[in-house]
């Protein structure tokens, strides 16, 4: 009995210690890159959504989900990450239908460029927040580059060992939880940077978007035809990376031959009132605030006025939960233009 | 696959849970499929070399065996009916037949290895020969794949051969027992060289799970990973850089170097042999120690007793007593004497046979001059260490150092000093430069060279030779402890929670300071080279 006891203690305080120094390695992506603690910020949300944006900065930056709700009553959830790949985008759309049955999936197309894995860092940001399933098992092993390894995945103790020389309290304070950093998946910035000078796209040897990238595409058509959910595809209206015309030309004949709605927000930008002096934090990579609400307001109206997107404001559970995201949302507002006039940056000084 | 590797941790568990489910007397059989998978991971073309090995070697070794027998059995019956002189022209006849078998298989092995590691170099030489001659003609190099780990197993067979032949013991009846011998995959990457006489022991027993060897052998393994992981592998960073800036990194770098190169080599070839061990030990196998303490060795005479142990005693049973016993050397002892008088006279075969082991040793770790010079420097060195003896007993007499602690102390840094020198030549791997950074170290000397920012600009921090320098206290906390016998053995008599927090501590703190996964490369074992 008394060896059965020392087995089970050995064993309840090695899996404790693992534990322990794995919730203390791994990045917490609280200050600075907050984009790692985005996708896992979802399984929080308790409420059913009618539309869901999945995909790369150019939908957490562009679309507010709050403004949406606030002005059209629109419940919404972006499952964004930086550098998101199809296949990535592809098995969080399959997640989010096996968790809740959402009217649409709107997916932003600027990742089609990407035909293979690309960068180790992203991929993590990506998968790591990603509850285990077979949707996250697959998504690994389509995201991997040749460095990585599943079993880090499994271990992330194996993958961020080397950062005991980075330890900061941050890393102390977050053990056991997270602050939330986007606002349904929003990632906010109030500042501005103009866009000037914004290069035209250099020519390309090939603009044929790859097989793997429309193998995803085809891919998640289908899944959402099976489910009835209401694929939209859409290019969000920043001034760069470039859209080339050759690929706006794939889009949207794939989208005639799927029977999808496609809608390029770089052809409307005058509609949508886009003033590249004032509505972009970074020179027109990423909309600001400003931007992003602008962008919210147009696409709220195709999406409640020509797509039946109900308005659900009398529902007195989500209520509560906007209640919550919106009084955040105005804290963080009032935090970065605090920032701003007090250090010129939303941010901090470190 | 490298024995840090995540494949190879898979490949473990699968051979370890697979060995200890089957059915003893099968255990053999599923260790040479297990060891012949990990080579043909590592490359399918690699099987043939290997076989071939085996094969030639297993049928000679029989053959000769066999004859051996069958002639003493034909020899005890008969041997009243010769003459004296007859029975000796029999016993010669018999063994030159012997001979003839044993050489062609010896030739034909060693003629592999060779032409798989030697040709190249032979055509540099050859061509640079040639550039010296004003000749424009060069010959092309040939693309010639050099099996993993032929060096080892060629030695290993060759040593097997020798022993057949000697008649130290019988040759191995079973062709696949001999072929794992051969090929038994944890020391077939970098040794030790094993001898068949010692493996073969616990090598075809059965054996069934015992929780206090495999536990042993874990501890052993972790052991490896944390001297391979936690210090070589986070030093070889600043060896690194120091290599490839010479210019920057001379005088009292190239010191730090030499050192830093001495703590790798030893974590690293250490570390990977106590994996070998660890990981045959796990199935009850014993594999031949192949260091015993060496940087506390007081001569060099003495490092090279317990470093490397395995290559020193194949090198000195399987060649240098065979040439200091052979004919031309008895001749030569004998017109040396009579020319030089008895006392210089005796040293030349001696010190002749001496030049050739350490000749061969050198070129045995690779195909490159730097390699041969750094043979023949241990050489000199040996050499030159015995000619002081006189001295040394002169200084003795009138000094009384003997014994005590501070000449204790300063015999091993004298001899870590010279090691650690000797091995610049594996370091640069160039010759003329290796000599010119050890000059700079006298010439180029500088106290302002003592500053921490240089270091900084290795590529390591001031955290990542911190954990090195307690990595290094807890090597030379264990071998001190080693002096009085097995750490583990110590260990396995504490209570259980210290136990548990030696091991699991261990295991964590490799687990985190080790350098491993993205961010660093991967690196291969240094001794796997060769």
């Amino acid at each position: 009995m008394k060896k059965l006891i020392s087995i089970i203690l050995i064993f309840a305080i090695s899996i404790a210690g693992l534990s322990f120094a794995t919730r203390l390695l791994e990045p917490k992506y609280m200050s600075g890159i907050l984009e790692g603690a985005m996708i896992a910020e979802y399984y929080e949300d308790p409420t059913d959504h009618n539309v869901v944006f999945i995909g790369d900065c150019e939908l957490y930056e562009n679309i507010s989900p709050v403004y949406l709700w606030e002005n059209f009553g629109i419940n919404s959830y972006i499952r964004g990450s930086a550098q998101q790949l199809i296949w990535q985008s592809y098995y969080l759309a399959e997640e989010t239908i096996k968790t809740e049955k959402p009217d649409m999936i709107v997916f932003n197309v600027l990742s089609m460029k990407y035909n293979e894995p690309q960068n180790e860092a992203y991929n993590r940001m990506t998968l790591d927040g990603m509850k285990w399933s077979k949707s996250k098992i697959d998504s690994i092993n389509a995201s991997m580059t040749e460095e990585e390894n599943f079993i880090e995945y499994v271990f992330p103790l194996l993958r961020y060992h080397s950062r005991w020389s980075d330890l900061s309290s941050e890393d102390f304070k977050y053990l056991y939880h997270r602050d939330k950093v986007s606002f349904n998946g929003y990632y906010m910035r109030v500042d501005v940077k103009a866009a000037e000078d914004v290069p035209e796209g250099r020519p390309l040897a090939d603009y044929q978007f790859g097989d793997n990238a429309y193998y995803y595409l085809n891919k998640l058509t289908e899944l959402c035809k099976e489910n009835d959910v209401e694929l939209v595809l859409v290019k969000a209206p920043t001034l760069y990376p470039y859209w080339y015309d050759e690929w706006e030309q794939q889009i949207v004949d794939f989208a005639e031959e799927n029977d999808l709605t496609y809608i390029n927000f770089l052809k409307a930008q005058d509609e949508i009132g886009l003033d590249w002096s004032k509505d972009t934090y970074d020179g027109g990579l990423h909309l600001n605030l400003a931007g992003a609400e602008k962008l919210s307001q147009y696409f709220g109206e195709i999406l409640s006025e020509d797509m039946g997107v109900p308005d659900r404001r009398n529902e007195e559970n989500l209520q509560k939960y906007w209640a919550d995201v919106i009084n955040r949302y105005e804290a963080e507002i009032a935090r970065q233009e605090a920032n701003l006039e007090k250090y010129g940056s939303v941010h901090e000084p470190e | 696959m490298l024995f840090t590797s995540y494949g190879f941790i898979g490949f473990l568990i699968i051979v370890f849970t697979i060995y200890y489910l089957l059915p003893g007397k099968f255990q053999w059989q599923f260790l040479l499929l297990a060891s012949y998978v990990f080579y043909f991971i590592a490359d399918p073309r690699y099987l043939i070399f290997i076989a071939i090995t085996s094969v030639s070697t297993f049928f000679a070794a029989k053959h000769i065996s066999d004859k051996k027998k069958s002639f003493e059995d034909w020899f005890k019956e008969h041997k009243k009916e010769y003459e004296k002189e007859e029975r000796k022209s029999l016993k010669a006849k018999e063994h030159s037949y012997e001979k003839k078998v044993f050489l062609a298989c010896l030739l034909f092995n060693l003629g592999i290895l060779a032409v798989t590691k030697y040709t190249n170099f032979t055509i540099a030489n050859i061509n640079s020969i040639l550039a010296s001659l004003g000749r424009a003609d060069t010959i092309s190099f040939v693309d010639l794949i050099i099996p993993m780990g032929i060096s080892f197993y060629t030695f290993q067979s060759m040593g097997y051969l020798i022993d057949v032949y000697n008649g130290k013991h019988e040759a191995q009846e079973n062709l696949f027992k001999f072929a794992l011998f051969v090929s038994f995959f944890p020391q077939l990457v970098q040794g030790p060289i094993s001898r068949y006489g010692d493996l073969s022991k616990t090598l075809y027993e059965e054996h069934r799970f015992n929780f206090r060897t495999v536990s042993f052998g874990l501890e052993r393994i972790l052991w490896g990973f944390f001297k391979k992981l936690v210090i070589a592998d986070r030093i070889l960073v600043a060896v690194q850089a120091i290599i490839a800036d010479t210019d920057t990194y001379s005088g009292f770098y190239a010191f730090a170097g030499a050192m830093f190169y001495a703590l790798e080599l030893y974590a690293d070839f250490t570390g990977g042999i106590d994996i070998t061990i660890g990981v045959a030990e796990t199935m009850g196998i014993k594999v031949t120690e192949n260091f015993i303490r060496p940087y506390f060795s007081k001569n060099i005479k003495e490092y090279w007793n317990r470093w490397h142990i395995t290559m020193g005693t194949w090198f000195t049973d399987y060649i240098f007593y065979p040439i200091s016993a052979n004919q031309f050397m008895m001749k030569l002892s004998k017109k040396s004497r009579a020319a030089l008088g008895n006392n210089l006279g005796k040293r030349v075969p001696v010190y002749l046979s001496s030049f050739i082991v350490w000749f061969t040793t050198g070129i045995w770790h690779g195909a490159s001059w730097n390699f041969i010079v750094w043979g023949l420097g241990n050489f000199v060195v040996i050499m030159i260490s015995q000619e002081l003896e006189p001295f040394y007993r002169w200084f003795h007499s009138k000094v009384h150092v003997a014994g005590t602690f501070g000449w204790r102390l300063f015999q091993v840094v004298r001899t870590v000093l010279i090691m650690s020198s000797l091995r610049m030549f594996d370091c640069y791997r160039d010759v003329p430069l290796t000599f010119k950074m050890f000059g700079s170290i006298f010439t180029e000397f500088s106290l302002n060279q003592l500053n921490g920012a240089a270091f900084i600009g290795m590529g390591l921090t001031g955290l990542d030779y911190a954990v090195v320098f307690i990595g290094m206290l807890m090597l030379v906390m264990v071998s001190l402890v080693q002096r009085t016998g097995s750490v583990r053995e110590k260990i396995s008599t504490l209570a259980l929670p210290i136990r548990f927090i030696i091991w699991y501590g261990l295991f964590i703190f490799t687990l985190v300071f080790g350098a491993y996964g993205i961010g660093y490369s991967a690196s291969q074992f240094i001794y796997n080279q060769f």
